[in-house]
């Protein structure tokens, strides 16, 4: 299917479909826990019954929360760090096609993917550095690092498809996979871009810049709006990534009976999903962990990969 | 409309330029540094290289993201909680830079700009890289992977013993004594110019390695 640009308006109800993921990864989340139910007493099963309101309880108590200040912070960075995330998640979901309909339908969309989430290095660490305080900071330097290690292998990942398809435009990239989905041929790569939007997210085994160890992490001093932001945030960067990987790799819109759109909404849900069931069944590593595993093991492979593509890309001429 | 286009990145880049000797925190400096590179990248897109242009963007982020860590690691004054300036050398510098100034502008002003000659090109990043290495791009290419090659064994034979020695899975108590110990270094140094409750637990933390050692 083909994949045009939107007018600007619909700016407003992409904004809106990413946040509604967001909550539905949050909810998710919520279903899948065991802990913090709240107040409220009752039996087990009334406090398994309030979970899946807990995200939205939990937004409307934030918004109440006053904000909190640390001695001598740096408040314009803190800012910027506190935001960034959010909006990263925006400027990402901006490339994404739903159907046959994408916000920006920009000739370079993979590279400026790839671009935001580099952003995300300054304002996870900015996040940690303005507080002025030893357990953000901490996290904040503990992204850096991660990052070092997730970030090479996810470019490779993002160059396979774009070999594949002779394009860096998203839209085209959907339109080559009519006939084999590139997850299908391309599995490496597939698996590689998944573990690299859980590891921007800090997300599962990713999660050690908001570790329970650092007392929370970047999310450590943040309460209020701010920490309602971070956690959006924190949910809205899958959801982007997911959507991508949908594109990417999973045909964007293509699918029997359903219109496009329905059936991007539905895959990018499902991808979605995944992440948030994994995140509970894996340990969280440290990020010289991450480091290793990603520059001995998942580099190679995913380098692998690319070669695989490129040559099957010549063959065919 | 293209001027007006043209003029906010050029504006936001040597402000934001401007700022990096004016701020007095490492981590101020480093990101007003980015955010001017972030616009000069913007202004690349009004060429139609959007190729060239997102990519500035992305390589600048990530460089002063790294670059920041060393800032704050090896330089003065990481917290911006005392007195700092980044203005060495002055009257040499204002006089370089001043006249550096002057030239380029006169450049800009007095040069005669040639005429379009024929018509945009319908990619212009592929026309740019084909005007700039011409019949060297398969060399280019490939000393662009050799170079890669490069720097991933380089890294892979640096760092094979890792940050704690040979033994990855060492007991706490052991590991701080050994190995370059470069992770802590940006988070000690960072802490030492904090709140005072940050500064104990700077020492609290510090103090296993001074047992050791």
């Amino acid at each position: 299917m083909t994949v045009t640009g939107a007018p600007v308006w619909a700016v407003v109800p992409a904004a809106g479909v990413l946040l509604a993921m967001a909550l539905a990864a949050a909810v998710l989340d919520a279903l899948l826990g065991t802990t913090g139910t709240g107040g409220g007493g009752g039996t087990a099963a009334a406090a398994r019954g309030r979970r899946w309101s807990r995200p939205l309880a939990e937004s409307a108590r934030l918004m109440r929360q006053r904000g909190r200040t640390t001695v001598a912070p740096d408040r314009l960075l803190w800012r910027i760090g506190t935001a960034g995330p959010l909006v990263a998640a925006l400027l990402m979901a901006a490339v994404v096609p739903v159907g046959g309909t994408v916000v920006a339908d920009l000739p370079v969309g993979i590279v400026w993917f790839n671009a935001v989430d580099v952003t995300l290095w300054a304002v996870v660490w900015l996040a940690g550095w303005g507080p002025n305080s030893v357990y953000p900071l901490v996290g904040g330097y503990r992204f850096v690092a991660q990052a070092l290690g997730y970030e090479l292998p996810l470019m490779f990942a993002l160059t396979a498809p774009a070999v594949a398809a002779r394009s860096l435009n998203v839209g085209e990239v959907v339109q080559a996979q009519r006939g084999l989905w590139f997850a299908v041929w391309m599995p490496v790569a597939f698996v590689v871009f998944l573990g690299a939007v859980a590891a921007f997210g800090m997300w599962g085994p990713f999660s050690s810049p908001v570790g329970r160890d650092a007392a929370g992490g970047v999310l450590a001093e943040a309460a209020g709006v701010d920490r309602l932001l971070l956690l959006a945030g924190r949910y809205a960067l899958p959801a982007a990534g997911s959507g991508m990987a949908v594109a990417l790799f999973l045909g964007g819109g293509a699918g029997p009976w359903l219109p496009g759109w329905l059936w991007s909404l539905i895959k990018t849900l499902a991808v979605l999903a995944l992440l948030v069931v994994l995140r509970r069944r894996l340990p969280v590593l440290s990020p010289e962990r991450i480091v290793r595993i990603g520059w001995l093991v998942a580099l190679p492979a995913v380098l692998l990969q690319v070669l695989v593509v490129s040559a099957v890309v010549v063959a065919k001429g | 409309m293209q001027t007006a286009l043209f003029c906010v990145p050029a504006v936001v880049a040597v402000a934001s330029g401007a700022a990096v000797f004016t701020v007095d925190s490492m981590a101020r400096a480093t990101y007003a540094l980015a955010l001017s590179f972030v616009a000069a990248g913007t202004s690349l897109l009004l060429l139609d290289l959007a190729y060239l242009g997102v990519v500035t963007i992305l390589m600048m982020v990530m460089e002063m993201a790294i670059m920041a860590v060393f800032m704050v690691m090896f330089m003065m004054n990481p917290a911006g909680l005392m007195p700092m300036s980044m203005l060495h050398n002055k009257r040499g510098a204002a006089v370089i830079s001043g006249g550096v100034f002057l030239a380029l502008g006169a450049v800009a002003l007095l040069v005669p700009w040639p005429e379009r000659r024929g018509t945009t090109p319908a990619d212009p990043t592929r026309a740019a890289g084909e005007a700039i290495m011409g019949s060297k791009m398969l060399v280019m290419t490939g000393v662009g992977a050799v170079l890669f090659t490069t720097i991933v064994s380089a890294l892979v034979l640096a760092v094979s013993r890792g940050r704690y020695g040979d033994d990855e899975g060492a007991q706490d108590g052991h590991r701080e004594g050994r190995g370059p110990h470069g992770g802590h270094g940006g988070g000690q140094d960072a802490h030492a110019g904090h709140t005072d409750h940050a500064g104990h637990g700077t020492h609290a933390a510090s103090s296993p390695q001074e047992d050791a050692a």
